[in-house]
């Protein structure tokens, strides 16, 4: 809401400044978001008439005019707008005006002398109009300071109104709060009714009490719609944002404006019988103001007459009823529509209605009178003919709000807000508000004003208490607890030491967006069906991710773009699997993608001359990561992976996460050089660390046999293993490959593996011949489950 | 006599002069190898008589021994010669790069979080989690915002296409389901990914939040300003940041305050920084979480983690975070 603070002055007797005033408001809750003066600083500049306007002797597009600015002397000036003529009146520079930018003085143009300057509403910093001269009313009092006859030594504060605030939407609810929190008076001009002058009115009913409290109406007939609105309304509406329609209209936003109380002017010619206030009857269409055509659903509160709706009932009025420069007489709405009805409503239609947002966020029952009235004293006095008569005011009432008292402890008082006020400041405050207070053995009980909807607990009013002594006031106390130890499970890694043993492992961390393009889920997940974003910001944030791949390749290859010609990035966020039907499953994943040279670019063995980063190398990262949580790894299937070189990740025995190269064909799709490595993981299932627990280890030396075996190529490594590990042959401690070779003089089909066996006694060094037989017995059993044989 | 001190004298003035391991094992048999001169003298005491060959034997064997250490001085002069004439053409240049296997770095919004996370330990606050696909009851409902109040168009939130579900707006859905599962007294923070339909330079459509609850037994909200100021004192270092609270709405406290903190930009102009909202927890809000307001009250705050961390580390663009440029993060390794 924006607020002309010379119209607060006049409402509240408080001299600030500007600035105390803004912070003012803004302690009191009204943040101040912005100050905006109505002009910049300029001066001498007076409202001045052309009298004469003659071609320029030496210049085609200058004239060279004869200027009136109220001194009885005709001041020479050469202006070159385009709009300049006899007769028009403008704002005029005199010589030594101090203009935004500019210093008027004495100039001699192409040899015709000029002594001040014609002004555009552009020069004077009003608006961004450089068009022409800013051509003010025929009957501009000239020589009058144009500061003081645009009304420009005003400043308007924009406040960012909180919706809990519905009492604050009008000049009146600020200066009212203004008024409260300073102890300034205020002056609020009492509506005097307007003697009733004419006979008509209109009968009004209401259908729906419990959403319609109150209904006013009166009929003015013989008005002139065509009349012009003053210059001083028009400002007001425009700089608050409002825009000047018409007459009749432009007062009922004004009173809403001044009074937050919003009106309606309806044709009374085009109205038909009784008034109703009822809800939408099924199959029910308007045509509204802005000649949308809505079908009403069965919630919706209408103005209806005995036709049908004429009017969404606090949101819009219909294009068929509407006043137009035609209308003689008009029938005036003032009424109470309960928020709870109203709220939705226009978000529903899309509309933004000034009348809708002060409805839904609680409007005085009580205003309804003066506001009409307030409208009635507008209307004569600028639509009024000597032909114009005033109808009574006809009243309907339904079932007003009941503002019930709210017991206020002032013990709790002090304990909510942790410091000591009176009693009695208390409830001098409480009056301050216009509250009624009355003090029964020690509890206030508390009933606010009518126009008060957010005052209905005693928290409401500790809040009122608070805010009205100064939030300010509130003092800063370290709090006091008994303390209590936290539990950091030893078994349990967090997500922080994770992240740590990602960089530690020379990984980047970023932070992508959770919401991805659709295309995105297709590609890397497979996922046709993903859950989508309602009302996405734009198509690439439309869906949400099922895995971190797309954003970790997106990462990637925007640091392509940029120079960097190797990344090992990961990123730790929730995914969001299931459909809509059931979106509870919403794990944290790590993700990690690495692109490029195993090591960073440098001498030696940096860069490619180290080898490219391939599933081996991320896999020992995993490995290093995973430590103690002894993952296997399992050939799998996903859509984003290379098939033949994807693997599962399993931590005891559930599958816990990924491996893979991408595929070649999304590779190729997202334009990169080299196959990036990537990989997810579970983090819930990496934070289960086994809590660390002694083991003897045998003091006995180890003895360490090595053997090379032919395999068929197709037999997984992790098989071998697996065969000697099940046979848990006594003292055999480890057994590794450490060497895999193909070609050569090693058969096509097969592969030759070298492990190395180590092998330790708990309480007695080992023997040769011990040493041989378990060798054998480990070839025994690769023989017979692969066929292996043993390389000499 | 006479051809004994000539001896020494010969053989000290040839092996100080020595030069090699092999001429050192040619001086050496000259005196003491099988044709040697001192060798010579030894053999020449079995032609004498017991008495002669006593003195003569003691004056030999005097010599021998000079020579001898001669010899041994000469072989440790001489291999320390060579082994620094070795370590003379073993030596590298130390100011050749070190060989890195790459370093990695935290993402400034977590590494902010870490600190933060850091600090409400040391007050005893545990961290808690929560869904960002949420309900419309944990996020709006439950936390006293009703369906179709205007406080709902406070935030733009994000719904969830042909479902009840929207992407949280604020971490504050996590105040219910923690209290849920909790009995008082506790106090926690909950950090999180938050999203709103928002994008500019001082807006992401998604972002981050830290939210606080402190439930006990007369928490106010003294003990709430008390807290923020350590908080942000302890995390900005600064022991003279002065915090300010307004008068603000927020359906689920009350009363409820907007959390300002005084800042001083490059420049050295001072002005209020507008950093979250907080409040005491509204009754209907503990009472959604099965807590007797009556027995307990509490403070709950939500603070904006991207704006911490932007004014800690002086970034002034928040996009900047979502970018993933490895030239930014690395600065905050």
């Amino acid at each position: 809401m924006k607020v002309s603070v010379n119209w607060l002055n006049e409402l509240v007797d408080i001299h600030l400044s500007v600035e105390e005033l803004a912070h003012t408001l803004t302690m009191a809750g009204l943040e101040v978001e912005e100050i905006t003066p109505v002009a910049p600083n300029f001066n001498n500049v007076v409202v001045a008439e052309v009298k004469t306007a003659t071609t320029h002797p030496n210049a085609d597009k200058l004239r060279v005019c004869n200027v009136d600015t109220g001194t009885g002397t005709l001041i020479q000036i050469v202006c070159g707008a385009p709009n300049v003529t006899a007769g028009i009146c403008v704002p005029c520079a005199l010589l030594g005006a101090k203009l935004p930018g500019l210093e008027i003085k004495q100039a001699t143009l192409r040899g015709v002398e000029s002594n001040g300057m014609l002004c555009s509403a552009s020069e004077l910093g009003l608006s961004e109009d450089q068009s022409g001269l800013l051509v003010l009313a025929r009957d501009a009092p000239i020589g009058q300071n144009i500061r003081t006859y645009l009304d420009l030594d005003d400043v308007y504060l924009t406040l960012k109104m909180t919706p809990n605030r519905g009492d604050c939407l009008s000049m009146i609810g600020v200066a009212r709060d203004l008024s409260a929190a300073t102890r300034a008076a205020l002056r609020v001009p009492a509506v005097s009714p307007t003697p009733i002058s004419g006979t008509i009115s209109r009968a009004i009913g209401i259908s729906a009490p419990n959403a319609c409290g109150r209904y006013l109406g009166r009929v003015i007939s013989g008005v002139d719609a065509t009349a012009i609105t003053p210059d001083w309304m028009k400002r007001r509406l425009e700089r608050a944002g409002f825009r000047a329609i018409a007459p009749l209209i432009d007062i009922t936003n004004y009173v809403s404006l001044e009074r937050g109380q919003p009106m309606h002017a309806f044709d009374q010619e085009k109205l038909f019988g009784r008034i109703d206030v009822r809800f939408a009857r099924p199959g029910e269409t308007i045509n509204l103001l802005n000649e949308q055509s809505v079908s009403l659903q069965p919630n919706t509160l209408l103005i209806s007459d005995e036709r049908g709706p004429v009017a969404i009932a606090g949101v819009m009025g219909g294009l068929d009823s509407m006043v137009t420069r035609a209308t003689t007489s008009i029938f005036f709405e003032s009424a109470y529509f309960d928020a709870d009805t109203i709220q939705g409503k226009s978000r529903l239609l899309g509309i933004n209605s000034d009348a809708a947002y002060k409805f839904e966020r609680g409007v005085d029952p009580e205003g309804a009178r003066d506001a009409i009235e307030r409208a009635t004293q507008l209307a004569l006095s600028i639509c009024g003919v000597p032909e114009t008569t005033i109808g009574p005011i006809a009243e309907a009432i339904g079932e007003l709000p009941v503002h019930l008292p709210a017991n206020v402890r002032p013990a709790r008082v002090v304990r909510l807000l942790g410091m000591d006020i009176a009693v009695t400041e208390m409830i001098a405050i409480l009056r301050r508000l216009q509250c009624n207070v009355s003090e029964t053995s020690g509890t206030l009980s508390v009933t606010p004003p009518a126009y008060r909807f957010d005052l209905k607990i005693e928290e409401d009013f500790v809040e009122e208490i608070a805010r009205i002594n100064g939030y300010e006031e509130i003092p800063s106390r370290p709090p006091t607890s008994s303390l209590q130890m936290l539990r950091v499970p030893d078994g349990k890694r967090s997500r922080n030491s994770t992240r740590h043993a990602m960089v530690g492992l020379g990984y980047q961390e970023v932070i992508n967006y959770s919401f991805t393009p659709a295309e995105w889920e297709l590609d890397f997940a497979g996922n046709a069906k993903p859950v989508r974003v309602a009302n996405p910001i734009s198509s690439h944030m439309s869906v949400m991710r099922t895995n971190l791949i797309g954003g970790l390749i997106a990462s990637l290859v925007h640091n392509l773009n940029r120079g960097e010609v190797r990344a090992k990035l990961f990123e730790i966020g929730r995914c969001f699997l299931g459909d809509i039907t059931n979106l509870d499953t919403q794990p944290e994943i790590l993700g990690g993608l690495v692109y490029g040279g195993r090591f960073p670019e440098q001498w030696g063995e940096g860069g490619d001359r180290g080898g490219l980063a391939d599933f081996y190398s991320v896999k020992g990262d995993l490995e290093a990561l995973l430590f103690g949580l002894e993952p296997r790894f399992q050939a799998s299937a996903q859509p984003a992976m290379h098939p033949g070189r994807c693997s599962s990740i399993l931590i005891n025995g559930k599958k816990a996460g990924l491996l893979g190269e991408l595929h070649p064909i999304w590779q190729q799709k997202y334009e990169l050089a080299i196959a990036p490595i990537i990989f997810e993981l579970d983090v819930v299932a990496l934070s289960v660390l086994k809590a660390p627990s002694y083991l003897r280890s045998s003091r006995m030396p180890t003895v360490r046999r090595d053997i090379a075996v032919l395999v068929d190529d197709s037999v997984e490594m992790q098989a071998l293993v697996d065969a000697v590990k099940i046979t848990k042959l006594a003292s055999i401690v480890d057994f590794l490959p450490f060497d895999i070779y193909r070609g050569g003089n090693v058969p096509l089909g097969k592969k030759s593996v070298a492990f190395r066996i180590l092998m330790q006694d708990t309480d007695r060094t080992l023997v040769d011949s011990e040493a041989d037989r378990k060798v054998s017995e480990i070839l025994k059993v690769l023989s017979k489950e692969f066929g292996a044989t043993l390389r000499k | 006599m006479c051809t004994l001190k000539a001896i020494l004298h010969d053989a000290t003035m040839l092996l100080k002069a020595v030069k090699s391991m092999p001429e050192l094992e040619q001086t050496k048999a000259k005196y003491l190898g099988k044709s040697g001169s001192l060798t010579a003298q030894l053999k020449s005491l079995g032609t004498m008589g017991a008495e002669e060959k006593k003195v003569a034997g003691a004056a030999i064997n005097q010599i021998k021994a000079q020579v001898e250490t001669l010899i041994s001085e000469a072989k440790s002069r001489i291999a320390s010669a060579e082994l620094e004439a070795t370590l003379d053409t073993e030596s590298i240049d130390v100011t050749q790069p070190g060989r890195s296997a790459g370093v990695g770095g935290l993402h400034p919004v977590t590494r902010a979080l870490e600190q933060i996370e850091a600090l409400f330990a040391t007050m005893g606050f545990a961290v808690a989690d929560g869904p960002e696909i949420e309900t419309d009851y944990y996020c709006f409902t439950a936390l006293n915002t009703p369906p179709n109040h205007p406080a709902r168009s406070m935030q733009d939130t994000f719904y969830i296409a042909d479902s009840e579900h929207v992407l949280r707006p604020h971490t504050s859905p996590v105040q219910i389901r923690y209290m849920e599962e909790h009995k008082p007294p506790f106090r926690i923070i909950c950090p999180g990914r938050v999203y709103r339909c928002d994008h500019d330079a001082t807006h992401s459509p998604m972002f981050h939040q830290i939210e606080g609850l402190w439930i006990d037994e007369a928490i106010s909200l003294a003990d709430l300003k008390g807290t923020l100021t350590q908080f942000l004192r302890a995390f900005f270092e600064r022991d003279d940041m002065q915090i300010r609270f307004r008068p603000s709405f927020f359906p689920f406290v009350e009363p409820g305050v907007e959390v300002d903190m005084e800042w001083e930009n490059k420049g050295g102009k001072i002005k209020w920084l507008e950093i979250g909202g907080a409040g005491v927890v509204h009754p209907q809000v503990l009472r959604n979480g099965n807590i007797d307001p009556e027995k307990y009250s509490g403070f709950a705050f939500g603070i904006g983690l991207d704006r911490l961390a932007m004014l800690k580390y002086g970034v002034t663009d928040l996009r900047l975070f979502f970018e993933n440029d490895i030239k930014f993060l690395s600065q905050f390794r």
